[in-house]
């Protein structure tokens, strides 16, 4: 292009040529969050952090353009996003500039749920915590007032409740997600598999996804993975009754009836087993219990399991074989969202077992060994000691629970057994969307005498606290370190980008004031966040001023597989991987995965199911305007026969009503082969009812209010969500 | 089955576009009447029948100005950034029709006024007493009359066709992708002209000239648009689906009734019993004309736009 | 003279719409409008079906009657790479543009004048890819000079199935799907 030409185009676009000469130079990211605002700076400013629009905690870097805030990119030195962040990191500077924000702190003036409030100093509202808080402590004792904290953000405010004395600290990410897979996994190998997940996508030969629909879900390292194993011409194996986006690029789609999983994993395991494809050197060295284990799979054939599944007995073992085939680097994906029919454990277990067979765990193209950057914590005084048990899990009701249940809580706050819960501290998680039966929820809510909710938007749970802490958004505001277990150890920094714009305050400082009035005030040794960040990285050799001007600094490379020498230890009580389970059979549960038929769908309705959309994170994104804009309300998947018989045709708009006569909000039929007949799909996190979120309010219709059924996992608290069944209100 | 689904949702494109609405129909209609009138004037002027004092050639001229500047404020309220109109007056771009409409609309007023000035209405005559220097110079030379008259004809002749260019030249929308479509809004320009000049005229004759006229412009349009959905028909799939949208579509009801019913079949035959004597002249028949060639205009532009190609969103 | 397009492998889009949005940040793209978009196609009956999806926006053809529509030259073609675009203030919003493109890949912004993708020629001038191109997680989309045998896209055509949309309207377009 000419000289000419360029300048004319430059005028076009309304850049001015001075900015873009400073682009043009390859500007090193230059550090300038302390004076983002404060003197506006000309030209493009590039800012290292990591997004926080979901849990996943990629590498960013912030663009200020004239000191707005401009746009987000990935940190190319970052392992997880690998420069490249997904559509809601790169949508993440709408939740910047969303005009639904909470403002200032709000006090609840009439009832709860009816959200009216009226608009307080941050001392006022701090105030009026912590004289509630110690009430409470009175009365029934620090132990009485949970936690509900979803995200590296709670960091700062769990700290500051262990210093008052809370035991209660949860997160639907346990009981409401990726517990029951965690469960499986810990019971078979002795570990969990992480998060991020320790699955090595790209290397695997052949993928195996059973309801996981990577690349609708937006998880960024495994999308990335994903493609290329797509690229590298992997052979991919999809179960899901819905023709997902990566049933698309399967080689072999199992359009499964839904909640039958465990009987196909079954057959599966039969074949293998009664056809040797295992790793028989590999399930020799690391297994137990293997005699025991193929002895209780030998009645579970192909062809029994067609009867339960639907899927062509040649179908279930050419699949087999072919993972077999491709074994060790054959990757049966554990998923994430796995809290489904109550069996979940089981079902994550048998995966478990599959993966086991196939000797895929620590190898490459299976699961690998991650690591992570080391950083001492920050040397705190010692948390008081708490007198009473946790009340999520009494009498150790479910005995492989590894981490505190939410709707146990929850139960506790109704009951007020095994003691009173009075008081619950929500952080950015939206629990009405979350948790299932949310007219439970609203029960226990009852009880309280105390209700806080820390959020950045007004979601349904804020509608029902007492008081509303405004959050800055993770570009405004600084956070704990982050260091995640992954193929390659890492930290990185999140710190702000830009000012927030009104009177909403970052957690941390949020978590040391509210220490302060509580009287807690020495368990902030610190006077500034930063102070706290820098300490942590001196005692593991590195500087704030450092990482704040790389973003993200990279270990040395960790080994990650057998093959490069590590040698697995299970901690399972028999230290070897347990494909026959003793401390499952002596709980009384099923040494080995049985498979328990599902309920059927009463006549005219259809299995609720719901998943992911890549443009949106939870209930929490669907008023960020851009994201907005990429979807703005969810449909509900009708398969065309079923729309046929209903009458329903695409872009319609219905109601769904449940088997427990609970109705949803409007939402629109998408009438598609993509699913099979018996069930329907939507995308969660829609359906906003509440008021104070203008963009998202009234828009598509929310699973989790349809969602009044739950079925909980015996063997870990879980609560199995796909039980729902819905049928069709024409009456919009 | 194919199930397609696109997330673009931009104003006046999705689902189907809609990015012209009533003022381009309001200014091709009246573009295309504005060029009837010119050269059935033009022709007065030609053939002589100026010389008649009370010839429509007398009246039509300042109706066309009225008109015309009526559909350039519609073709101006249709812009969306006003602001830069002068624009289209910077440059020529030979290959776009809206370019060359707008300069042979620079063109077409002094035609329409140079008519104009050789009988100007008395309102304006009496403001300015200079205008009758010039009706008088005009007025003594029947040569300049004659070219008044073949330029009118010209530019009106030009004024219709690219009514219809405009629109044919995108290959972009079936409908409009046909040769046919010029003809057709220049012989329906005339045949409104036509009606028009029917309807006001005073002088007998030319009223029956005009009924005959116009009763040979219908028979010709009927024609016209039977060649144009037949050369759709016989094209290719989105041509087919194009042509349907009229025949049997969504467009149809208002096609068949007001465009070829009302404003081309139902009048001809009035008129045709009319110029036979059968009935009186009213003004019935020209009036569904007129509306019929408005309704033509507004069918085609909103009916073009929607024609699209087979899965334009994919292949 | 470079004259760019793209190639989009269909293989490995999941349709996620990263594109999109980045496109909308990059470029201020409004609330409410798409320089860039996705569609997808699913046939066949199920479960047997099979899906492509592809992220769309203006083809920057080398047949341009958005170009030759323009009574301005508002819309013109770029002598760097081809790239077709609009320059706004000679732009009056007449829309001849949009009507014109068998795409309908245009749209009025709403400050007045014809908008769409342009490559992000102010990235492509100072050898960035365009801001599609370069969030997409799957890496499925490659841009580069299609008249030069040695470049990416060029060899990607040349070794994978491909096509391009709506072939038959003649306007000879730049983005090219594999499949």
């Amino acid at each position: 292009m000419n000289s000419i030409s360029r300048r004319k185009f430059l005028k076009i676009t309304g850049f001015s040529v001075g900015a873009a000469a400073t682009v043009s130079a390859l500007s090193p990211i230059i550090n300038g969050s302390e004076k983002i605002n404060k003197v506006k700076v000309k030209g493009i400013q590039k800012i290292p952090t990591y997004c926080d629009i979901c849990f996943w905690k990629c590498g960013a870097i912030a663009y200020l353009k004239d000191g707005q805030l401009w746009k987000v990119e990935g940190h190319p030195n970052d392992p997880l996003s690998k420069g490249r962040l997904c559509p809601r990191g790169t949508g993440g500077v709408g939740a910047h500039y969303d005009p639904d924000r909470l403002r200032s702190p709000l006090i609840r003036t009439r009832e709860r749920g009816e959200e009216k409030w009226k608009e307080v100093t941050w001392n006022e509202a701090l105030d009026y915590i912590a004289t509630k808080m110690n009430k409470i402590k009175t009365s029934y004792g620090p132990e009485s007032v949970a936690f509900f904290s979803h995200g590296i953000g709670g960091n700062f405010l769990k700290h500051t409740l262990k210093a008052f004395g809370v035991n209660n600290i949860s997160a639907p990410s346990y009981a409401q997600c990726r517990g029951p897979r965690d469960v499986g996994f810990e019971l078979t190998f002795g570990d969990g598999v992480g998060s991020p997940e320790r699955t090595d996508i790209e290397n695997a030969k052949c993928l195996v996804l059973i309801g996981s629909h990577l690349g609708e879900n937006m998880h960024n390292s495994q999308v990335q993975e994903f493609a290329n194993a797509v690229q590298n011409d992997s052979t991919i194996i999809v179960v899901d009754p819905r023709f997902s986006v990566a049933a698309s690029k399967a080689k072999y789609y199992l359009p499964i009836k839904p909640g039958t999983d465990i009987a196909l994993l079954l057959a599966w395991m039969n074949v293998i087993v009664k056809e040797k494809l295992y790793d028989v050197d590999y399930v020799k060295k690391y297994g137990f219990g293997f005699e025991q284990f193929a002895a209780e799979i030998s009645p579970f054939t192909a062809e029994w399991a067609y009867t339960e599944t639907g899927i062509d007995v040649e179908l279930i073992k050419t699949t087999a074989r072919v993972m077999a085939m491709n074994k060790p680097a054959t990757l049966i994906h554990p998923g994430r969202h796995v809290t489904w029919y109550g069996d979940d454990a089981q079902r994550s277990r048998a995966i478990a077992l599959l993966n086991a067979l196939l000797g895929s765990w620590g190898r490459k193209g299976g699961f690998f060994f991650p690591s992570s950057y080391s950083i001492p914590a920050y040397p705190y005084p010692e948390y008081p000691t708490t007198k009473k048990e946790k009340v999520d899990n009494p009498d150790n009701k479910y005995p492989f629970a590894i981490e505190e249940i939410t709707t146990g809580i929850r139960e506790a706050t109704i009951t007020g057994n095994p003691y009173p819960i009075k008081g619950w501290f929500v952080y950015a998680t939206n629990l009405l969307h979350a948790l299932p039966n949310e007219e439970e929820t609203i029960r226990a809510i009852q009880n309280l005498d105390l209700m806080v909710v820390v959020d950045v938007i007004p979601s349904e749970i804020a509608g029902w606290a007492d008081v509303v802490l405004p959050e800055s958004v993770y570009l405004e505001r600084y956070d704990d370190l982050h260091a995640s277990s992954f193929k390659e150890t890492f930290v990185g920094i999140r710190q702000p980008v830009v000012e927030s714009p009104a009177d909403q305050k970052p957690n941390w400082w949020i978590a040391k004031k509210l220490a302060g009035k509580l009287g807690l005030g020495n368990y902030y040794p610190w006077e500034h966040v930063e102070e706290y960040l820098d300490h942590r990285l001196k005692a593991a050799g590195l500087s704030l001023d450092q990482l704040k001007k790389e973003g993200i600094i990279r270990g040395e490379k960790q080994p990650l597989y057998i093959e490069d020498g590590i040698e697995p230890e299970f901690a399972t009580p028999s230290g070897k991987i347990e494909f026959y389970s003793l401390q499952l059979s002596n709980a009384g549960f099923d040494p080995v995965p049985k498979y328990t038929k599902p309920e059927e769908p009463p006549a005219g309705y259809f299995r609720l199911l719901f998943g992911r959309s890549p443009v949106h994170s939870f209930s929490r994104t669907q008023s960020n305007r851009i994201l907005m804009d990429m979807m703005n309300e969810n449909e509900v998947w009708v398969n065309s026969d079923i729309a046929n018989r209903y009458g329903l045709s695409n872009g319609m708009y219905v109601k769904l009503k449940n088997q427990d006569g609970v109705v949803s909000n409007k939402i629109k039929i998408k009438v598609t082969e993509r699913i099979r007949t018996d069930c329907v799909y939507m995308v969660h996190g829609f359906g906003h009812n509440s008021k104070m979120l203008k963009g998202a309010y009234g828009k598509g219709a929310s699973d989790a209010q349809l969602i009044t059924k739950y079925k909980t996992d015996p063997i870990m608290g879980g609560t199995g969500m796909n039980v729902n069944f819905v049928t069709f209100e024409l009456e919009v | 089955m194919q199930e397609l689904t696109t997330t673009r949702h931009n104003l006046h494109i999705d689902p189907s576009m809609t990015v012209w609405g009533w003022e381009i129909p309001v200014y091709l209609f009246l573009g295309g009447m504005v060029a009837g009138m010119m050269i059935i004037s033009g022709y007065f002027l030609f053939s002589k029948r100026y010389r008649e004092t009370n010839c429509a050639c007398y009246t039509l001229p300042l109706i066309s100005l009225i008109l015309l500047s009526v559909g350039m404020v519609a073709l101006f309220l249709d812009l969306e950034h006003k602001l830069f109109v002068w624009r289209l007056y910077t440059t020529f771009q030979i290959a776009s029709p809206m370019s060359w409409g707008a300069w042979i609309l620079i063109l077409v007023y002094p035609v329409i006024i140079a008519n104009l000035l050789m009988g100007p209405p008395p309102f304006l005559a009496n403001k300015f007493p200079k205008l009758n220097n010039i009706t008088t110079f005009i007025n003594q030379r029947p040569r300049l009359i004659q070219n008044i008259g073949v330029a009118n004809m010209l530019l009106g002749g030009l004024l219709g066709v690219y009514t219809g260019v405009l629109l044919s030249t995108m290959a972009s929308r079936p409908l409009w992708n046909t040769s046919m479509l010029w003809v057709l809004f220049l012989i329906s320009g005339l045949s409104a002209a036509a009606a028009f000049v029917h309807m006001i005229a005073k002088n007998v004759k030319e009223r029956e000239l005009l009924a005959k006229a116009d009763n040979g412009f219908l028979t010709i349009e009927i024609f016209v648009i039977a060649l144009m959905l037949i050369g759709l028909l016989t094209s290719t799939q989105v041509h087919i689906d194009a042509a349907n949208l009229l025949i049997s579509g969504s467009y149809a009801p208002e096609f068949w009734v007001f465009v070829v019913g009302m404003g081309v079949v139902i009048p001809l035959i009035i008129q045709l019993l009319a110029v036979n004597h059968k009935i009186n002249h009213t003004p019935i028949a020209p009036i569904m004309v007129i509306v019929g060639g408005l309704i033509l205009r507004f069918i085609i532009v909103s009916a073009g736009q929607y024609s699209h190609w087979l899965n334009a969103h994919f292949k | 003279m470079a004259r760019f397009g793209m190639v989009i492998d269909t293989k490995k889009c999941v349709g996620c719409m990263d594109c999109v949005v980045a496109c909308k940040t990059e470029n201020n793209v409004p609330e409410g409008y798409n320089r860039d978009w996705i569609v997808t196609a699913a046939n066949g009956k199920f479960p047997d079906i099979h899906l492509e999806i592809q992220t769309q926006r203006c083809n920057h053809c080398d047949y341009t009657p958005c170009v030759s529509c323009c009574p301005t030259g508002a819309s013109h073609v770029e002598d760097f790479g081809k790239i077709v675009l609009v320059e706004h203030n000679k732009c009056i919003g007449c829309k001849a543009c949009l009507a014109a493109c068998p795409y309908d890949a245009r749209f009025i912004h709403p400050d007045g004048y014809a908008d769409k993708c342009t490559f992000c020629i102010h990235r492509v001038e100072k050898g960035e890819l365009p801001a599609c191109v370069s969030v997409c997680p799957t890496h499925c989309m490659y841009f580069g000079d299609l008249d030069d045998p040695n470049s990416e896209v060029s060899k990607l055509l040349a070794s994978r199935k491909n096509h391009s949309l709506i072939p038959e309207a003649g306007t000879l377009p730049r983005i090219y799907y594999l499949t």
